[in-house]
């Protein structure tokens, strides 16, 4: 049991991470993300790049993917959904133009590194062993400690810097954000930059330990969405719950439903369906966010 | 427009696609359009039902889940009952419907981006139960159904048995056309009904719609049945040409290309669905060649496209409705 929980916490850190950005993009422009997942991989290449090819310190490759997607991230923004916002009747628009890009970075990818499983060298070697109760690969301790520094980072900066009020004033109301002086457009720009960042770091740790390859964009794009809807979307505690109950549930349905074959995931998701349907809104989001 | 030029574009289009379409195929010897322009209708039809949903303001991505289910329904009906496919075409529509009714009441309540997001999941739930049910074979799929047999009325031959045929793709095209002309026809008499006036005042503002006695509870499920309905016909028909059904038939992906084929085409126009499924398929046939750039080309293409036409390609139109869409297939 020990293991399993264990095993939760680690999960679930890391989604906590990938849900994060994406929340943090939903709350910002009303936009859903299709995107998500293949900036996590992108992430998870850079990395891959810099710390598995060129052999630099593993910090060095983290902090250049963090730079690279904070970069693409903006850039997505300031010219792609910037210009569909303004111009578009209904802002579903926003969607296909989200699923072009995910199309699009997914071309990219592969186009740049291949379709083959990419792994790193282990960042620290041995295992953690508590008499056989719960055994843990250090790096997995470690990658867990990370993402979990990563999530209280983000929130403290999220609570207490310039930036971070800025944000959340734009994610309340964006015209009452506009009238007490907050440049609006710079902010959604910095808002999107940073969440593609988020996803982009995640990627970067989890590169050391699960590898990468082209195909996961899609995958972890709509896990992303689940444990964002469990939190409630565009609310970043929301996020953070979702993901760790999303890695708590996925740890001991593997376990405990083991033995019934492949359908830990069917129940996650049926169950997902009926949670919805008593509450729309998730656990802690405002209704019809 | 008047009435009789109505009439006779209706007649040109009916007549391009049911004579000049197969003529041209056969003077020019290019069989396999018959394959891909079947495809395409079937995908309308799918995708027609999901624009239904967008017209009543609801962003649908779990079309998949319905064609899916239709394909199903219909192949283990055929194949393990030897039901004729003329009959379960309708039971599968007709059961999708009946299970949209149990998934849309909760879920129905649900707007925007939770609605879209639910949908989605069920999609994959509904990919997953068919490799977890004992009757659908897992992952392993129903393959080997048998081709749609005769239909004979007091001796008459109405529809002959297609495995009878040289050649079944002319016939399972005029199926998909027709089943297609019906399905858009059907849409655009509801659009243009009462029922389509509420269901455009569930899409500006149900709490208004609903307080000058316009019953959305109930509106929103007819329009989420219909549009489940031509899902199942849609997969069903699928089934039935490609004479296999897995669980991987119908996925994600093409939940959110069914979606996209509304975009594309624009949501305020009845036929946005036909042209935009149209253009999405036949682009991404044509950059086959293009190899490995494929995805690369035609995602560009299309974010390109969501730049410069936001509203989707109809809204280009010179005149009032649709037409031209048609007549451009």
């Amino acid at each position: 049991m020990e293991q399993v929980l264990a095993n939760g916490l680690y999960l679930g850190a890391q989604y906590a991470l990938i849900a994060l950005g994406l929340t943090l993009i939903f709350a910002l422009m009303n936009v859903l993300n299709f995107a998500h997942g293949q900036l996590y991989v992108l992430g998870g290449f850079v990395t891959y790049t810099i710390y598995g090819q060129l052999e630099m310190p593993f910090v060095a490759a983290l902090f250049a993917a963090a730079v690279t997607l904070a970069l693409v991230g903006g850039l997505m923004e300031r010219f792609l959904f910037r210009t569909v916002l303004k111009r578009s009747v209904r802002e579903e628009s926003t969607m296909l133009l989200a699923a072009g890009t995910a199309f699009f970075l997914d071309a990219i990818i592969l186009l740049i590194f291949g379709e083959k499983q990419r792994g790193v060298p282990k960042i620290v070697d041995g295992v953690f062993n508590w008499d056989f109760r719960l055994i843990m690969p250090y790096d997995r301790i470690l990658i867990g400690f990370l993402a979990i520094f990563a999530i209280a980072a983000f929130v403290l900066y999220m609570q207490y810097s310039k930036t971070g009020r800025a944000l959340r004033a734009l994610a309340q109301d964006r015209v009452a954000a506009q009238l007490m002086g907050v440049n609006v457009d710079r902010y959604s720009m910095i808002g999107f930059a940073l969440g593609a960042m988020l996803a982009g770091v995640v990627g970067g740790l989890l590169v050391t330990i699960t590898g990468v390859n082209s195909g996961i964009g899609g995958p972890i794009s709509i896990k992303a969405f689940m444990m964002v809807m469990i939190g409630g979307a565009g609310v970043i505690s929301g996020a953070i719950a979702g993901g760790f109950i999303l890695g708590m549930l996925e740890s001991v349905g593997l376990s405990v439903l083991h033995s019934y074959g492949d359908i830990t995931y069917l129940m996650i998701f049926a169950s997902l369906m009926v949670f919805l349907s008593i509450r729309p809104q998730g656990l802690m989001g405002k209704p019809w966010g | 427009m008047t009435r009789t030029t109505k009439i006779v574009g209706v007649g040109a289009v009916l007549a391009i696609l049911l004579v000049g379409i197969p003529a041209l195929i056969n003077i020019s010897g290019r069989w396999d359009l018959y394959y891909t322009l079947t495809s395409v209708a079937l995908l309308s039809i799918a995708s027609g039902g999901v624009w239904l949903t967008f017209y009543i303001g609801r962003i649908n991505i779990g079309q998949g889940a319905y064609a899916l289910m239709g394909g199903y329904v219909s192949a283990i009906l055929v194949v393990k009952y030897g039901v004729s496919f003329w009959l379960t075409l309708p039971i599968a529509g007709l059961f999708c419907g009946a299970v949209s009714v149990l998934i849309g009441i909760p879920i129905l309540r649900l707007r925007g981006v939770y609605f879209a997001m639910i949908t989605l999941v069920l999609t994959e739930v509904a990919r997953l139960s068919m490799l977890a049910l004992p009757i659908t074979n897992g992952a392993k799929g129903i393959t080997n159904i048998p081709l749609p047999g005769a239909v004979e009325v007091f001796g008459l031959t109405l529809i002959p048995d297609f495995a009878t045929l040289s050649n079944a793709k002319p016939a399972f095209y005029y199926l998909s056309i027709v089943l297609m002309i019906l399905c858009f026809a059907g849409l655009y008499r509801l659009v243009n009904s009462r029922l389509g006036k509420l269901c455009r005042s569930l899409q500006q503002n149900e709490e208004l719609a609903s307080s000058i006695g316009v019953n959305i509870a109930y509106l929103r499920v007819v329009a989420y049945v219909i549009s489940s309905f031509l899902g199942g016909i849609g997969g069903a028909t699928f089934a039935a040409i490609s004479q296999s059904v897995y669980p991987s038939s119908f996925t994600i992906a093409d939940s959110i290309n069914f979606m996209l084929n509304c975009f594309l085409g624009g949501l305020g126009y009845v036929f946005g669905p036909m042209l935009g499924t149209l253009v999405l398929y036949f682009g991404w046939d044509l950059l086959f060649q293009t190899g490995e750039f494929q995805l690369l080309i035609f995602s560009t293409v299309l974010i390109a496209l969501i730049l410069a036409l936001p509203n989707g390609l109809l809204s280009l139109r010179f005149s009032k409705a649709g037409k031209e869409s048609v007549g451009r297939e």
